[in-house]
């Protein structure tokens, strides 16, 4: 029997970090300020939680303008997707195993 | 033990983020019981023009002149179309007013992405709706206006229903429901017209209401 929890992808173990992914497994493209709106946390946080997904390959960024001002939008990736859907397995199982 | 509390909090949450992230669930039950009141109160004013005890032409003159050359203007030359309008307009912005006032409270901005795709969805359907029926309303085809209004806002609310709190589309299968049922009673539009309007979105209010706003004790104790 495996541990449960070496399922649990480390990438993931941030509430900022599973609100991100959660987005952006519903929304075809989320930008930067919906985020920070929908986790009400400050541009530095937020900045600094994407890199993180983004250097591990989990979401990809699109730097875009409406008009003037920039607008710099997020899309999971096939392999962000799969990851969290196993994250989401993981948890599930964890919860599971006491019942 | 701790480990699974943990992961049952995250789960949650993560529901709670895909939902908040896609739709737009500031939608208050008192908006459906608002907007059904207008609904009645509008067809209450409507009902003598309609039955025919008032005269539903508002510049009889122009209106034979109107009709000779078929134009579109014979609709805005009725008490109906008015009355019509204001109540619409009436259900919108109480509706409004009470969406605006719940989403304040749980502090989620009334505009967004969420709110855009929903008011987007809504639209479309209504929007077609109303073309055709203005352009049946102008060939004189009264009986089916009722009808059509029902349908097309049935047809606007399942198609909405992805981007707010889902019960919506029950909503909207009950107005089309009544909307197939009227169609075999032409003449009595009106009555379908309240019914679907007035006390369907009176009874979907209430129920939203009980389901999400009304503070019972569990969720009280939760807060």
């Amino acid at each position: 029997m495996s541990n449960p929890i070496e399922n649990l992808n480390k990438l993931f173990d941030s509430r900022v970090r599973l609100g991100i992914m959660s987005a952006l497994m519903v929304n075809d493209e989320v930008n930067f300020n919906d985020l920070k709106e929908l986790l009400d946390i400050t541009d530095g946080n937020l900045a600094s939680h994407i890199k993180a997904l983004e250097e591990n390959s989990i979401l990809k960024v699109e730097k875009g303008f409406i008009g003037r001002k920039t607008n710099t939008t997020y899309k999971i990736t096939k392999a962000g997707e799969k990851a969290f859907k196993e994250h989401i397995e993981a948890l599930e199982k964890m919860i599971k195993g006491t019942k | 033990m701790i480990e699974q509390q943990q992961s049952y909090q995250d789960l949650q949450h993560i529901k709670r983020m895909m939902e908040r992230s896609s739709r737009f669930i500031s939608l208050s039950g008192l908006s459906g019981i608002s907007a059904g009141i207008c609904a009645l109160v509008g067809a209450f004013i409507a009902y003598p023009y309609v039955v025919g005890t008032k005269n539903y032409i508002i510049d009889n003159a122009a209106a034979m002149e109107q009709a000779r050359a078929g134009s579109y203007m014979i609709i805005i030359n009725t008490w109906l179309f008015w009355i019509a309008a204001a109540t619409f307009m009436a259900a919108l912005l109480s509706a409004f007013i009470f969406t605006y006032i719940k989403s304040s409270r749980e502090g989620i901005p009334v505009w967004g992405s969420a709110a855009r795709r929903l008011l987007v969805s809504v639209s479309i359907p209504l929007m077609v709706g109303g073309i055709f029926l203005f352009k049946m309303m102008q060939f004189g085809t009264f009986g089916l206006v009722a009808p059509g209004c029902l349908l097309f806002y049935g047809l606007a609310l399942i198609n909405a229903s992805k981007y707010t709190l889902s019960e919506i589309k029950y909503l909207g299968f009950a107005e089309i429901l009544l909307g197939i049922i009227s169609i075999n009673f032409v003449g009595y539009g009106i009555y379908f017209w309240a019914a679907g309007f007035g006390l369907l979105h009176i009874i979907y209010g209430i129920y939203m209401w009980l389901r999400y706003e009304r503070a019972t004790p569990v969720q009280q104790a939760r807060l």
